[in-house]
């Protein structure tokens, strides 16, 4: 059984929608409340090696992509989750899951908005530590 | 009873060429936390990239970082080509791999030197350096440039590889082949550099799969993972080479793995200039669709990760970059606790950091009842342990 | 010519301040005190604080957390101080221009004596930027 059956199998509730883009690229969508559940299984029991996160700014909210590498096959794994309250985005904190995840999250929030709930150290990583709260750099204005 | 003193490194510390700050709290001669705050080196291109359109984002995303200046081009041209479906011609593929190939070379030799120089071995360094320049001119040659080599682009590269580079590339890459035999009898042998690097700065598996880490890092720590063989890109499926892995983690371990890739890097150009079809160097593009696409390359650092959108129009929606360094700086945080000071420059930079890459971006602040030492006192001290050393050793 | 510039266009210590930049100027000026181009000959060295050095040499385009920074290194010099300006991006901004973090030109905060362009300038370009300044600084009684 190979890694996407498995993904398919033992999420059956959880994916949304799930797709192959080209030959070793996969694409599945969660509900935002499921990601931490999902991300654990993905790193713990199918020893996934988690490569990053994007968070992309659409008309129907933030949605966060959390990219996992299968290095045996080559095969990325992006997990869509879909924050629609673009005023006040939230979703659980992966660290206490993996700690690799602590740097990317912190980019997130500065960059997007997006809060982290549980992660222990949410301060600017990249940008001025006066940076002006309310704005956030990556997300688009047109709204 | 000692006390707690907190010793800034940075941002701007000699020799480490780009800003970055480290806050290491010592309790005698321990390291016992550090805290790494970047930012330093941020200039926003993952929001420029969505102002350029599909061909000028290769020249931006180059302009990433200086030293891995082919990488990053590489993998936003792997991620387009992911996005619309393109196949490109067997000849610029080839030409790809050889450039990034060479820019592992170069930038392993970069490594070596100022590891050398970290732990007071400036012959090393001037040495490691010296062997750069031939591989710099081969650049110039081909590329028109010594850094910064426009090669990529959407559906393959910009210049070809001609007739009249291939011997003075080859006898290049056997000067370098003795130049490496050298280095890894000096590295290797020699008993001060041992009892400098072996058991310092120690990176378990564990950690290093907790981490996420990449590139050498992880392969020194027994994590067999590379992209050029788990996710072939370029021409990589098409010539033979071997993924070095060591266990020990340690940083002589990453040094072993970077020296020994250097062969390896030789092998991997020389069957490609043997190999190397006639024909096409580009495919041309007409539109890049609506969709998604994600390029890897393996980077001299590790696994760079670009995350390219397109909504149909010429510009990407969105573009994500993951550098290598990423992954690698955050884990210093392990690796440097627990170890002396004398040893925290060489531990810090071990991973080959590369701040330019992880922010896609040095005044020292001294608080009240802070014990200042400069980056500067932390290489001599590093360089005076080595001195110890060898006396102890009676060298 | 006073004793003060007299002295400073000889043996120049130069200490080199990374503003934002690619990497790519740096290695570059690195380059110049390994064996090929060996500007140790002329007595030019990097100096370890900027207290010690007869020229700043900055790279890179400033962002709004090196901005400050760069502002106190100069400051801190001993002046008469040169400031050299390395690459596209010192000289004006390059292609990060637009950038949200990226506030105002190099010498916008401070004066600058030589520009450099190029992305990056060949180490021999440095050298012969270097000669000219100590020509020109030689030549001017009110510099």
């Amino acid at each position: 059984m190979n890694i996407e059956e498995k993904i398919r199998e033992n999420l059956k509730e959880k994916i949304i929608d799930g797709y192959r883009y080209s030959q070793r690229r996969y694409y599945f969508s969660v509900k935002s409340s499921d990601i931490v559940e999902v991300a654990r299984f993905l790193f713990n029991e199918l020893n996934l090696r988690f490569s990053t996160a994007t968070a992309v700014d659409t008309p129907k909210g933030i949605e966060i992509l959390y990219h996992f590498s299968f290095d045996k096959t080559g095969e990325i794994f992006s997990i869509k989750v879909l924050i629609e309250d673009k005023k006040n985005p939230q979703i659980d904190s992966l660290t206490s899951v993996f700690p690799a995840v602590e740097w990317i999250e912190r980019e997130i929030w500065e960059l997007f908005g997006v809060s982290f709930l549980g992660h222990p150290n949410l301060k600017h990583l990249l940008l001025h530590e006066d940076w002006p709260k309310d704005k956030h750099p990556l997300r688009k204005h047109n709204d | 009873m000692s006390h707690k003193v907190i010793i800034p490194i940075g941002p701007y510390h000699p020799l480490q060429e780009e800003p970055e700050f480290f806050r290491l709290y010592i309790e005698g001669e321990r390291v016992i936390d550090i805290d790494i705050v970047i930012g330093y080196n941020h200039r926003g291109i993952e929001e420029l990239s969505e102002h350029k359109h599909f061909d000028q984002v290769a020249y931006l995303v180059e302009r990433i970082c200086g030293i891995c200046s082919t990488s990053h081009p590489f993998a936003y041209v792997n991620a387009i080509e992911d996005l619309a479906h393109i196949q490109v011609p067997e000849r610029a593929l080839y030409i790809r791999t050889i450039i990034a190939e060479m820019e592992r070379i170069h930038s392993h030799l970069l490594w070596l030197g100022l590891a050398g120089h970290f732990i007071g071995y400036n012959t090393v360094w001037m040495w490691a350096w010296r062997y750069r320049e031939p591989i710099l001119d081969c650049f110039e040659m081909i590329t028109g440039n010594r850094n910064h080599y426009a090669m990529m682009k959407p559906g393959g590269v910009r210049r070809d590889i001609l007739e009249e580079h291939i011997s003075p590339l080859k006898k290049t890459l056997d000067e370098l082949n003795k130049a490496t035999d050298m280095f890894y009898g000096a590295v290797v042998d020699d008993p001060v550099i041992k009892a400098r690097l072996k058991g310092i700065g120690i990176l378990t598996k564990e950690q290093a799969r907790n981490w996420c880490v990449v590139g050498p890092t992880a392969r020194a720590s027994g994590i067999d993972i590379d992209v050029r063989r788990d996710d072939p890109y370029g021409a990589y499926d098409r010539v033979d080479f071997n993924v070095i892995v060591e266990k020990e983690g340690d940083i002589f371990a990453k040094t072993l793995v970077r020296i020994k890739e250097l062969y390896e890097s030789i092998r991997i150009i020389r069957q490609c200039l043997d190999k190397m079809p006639k024909g096409e160097i580009e495919t041309k593009i007409k539109e890049i669709p609506a969709g998604e696409g994600i390029g890897r390359v393996e980077a001299p650092r590790g696994e760079c990760f670009h995350y390219v959108r397109s909504d149909g129009t010429n510009r990407p929606i969105r573009h994500k970059i993951r550098a290598p360094s990423y992954m690698n700086v955050a884990s210093n945080k392990i690796a440097a606790v627990g170890g002396t000071i004398s040893d925290a420059a060489i531990t810090l930079a071990a991973v080959d950091p590369c701040y330019c890459c992880t922010e896609r971006c040095s005044v020292i602040r001294k608080k009240d009842n802070q014990k200042l030492l400069t980056g500067w006192d932390l290489i001599k001290l590093s360089q005076e342990k080595t001195e110890k050393l060898k006396k102890e050793m009676g060298l | 010519m006073n004793l003060k510039l007299k002295a400073l266009t000889k043996s120049i210590w130069v200490f080199h301040a990374a503003c934002s930049p690619c990497n790519n100027c740096d290695i570059e000026v690195l380059d110049l005190l390994t064996p090929r181009y060996d500007v140790e000959r002329f007595g030019i060295i990097l100096a370890g604080s900027v207290r010690h050095a007869d020229a700043l040499l900055v790279t890179g385009v400033p962002n709004y957390k090196t901005a400050q920074r760069i502002k106190k290194l100069y400051e801190q010099a001993p002046k008469p101080c040169f400031v050299i300006a390395v690459g596209s991006c010192a000289c004006g901004r390059n292609m990060f221009r637009e950038s949200y973090n990226s506030p105002c030109n190099l010498d916008e905060i401070i004066p600058v004596d030589i520009y450099i362009s190029g992305c990056p300038p060949k180490p021999e370009a440095m050298i012969a930027g270097i000669v000219k300044l100590i020509k020109k600084v030689g030549s001017s009684k009110g510099y």
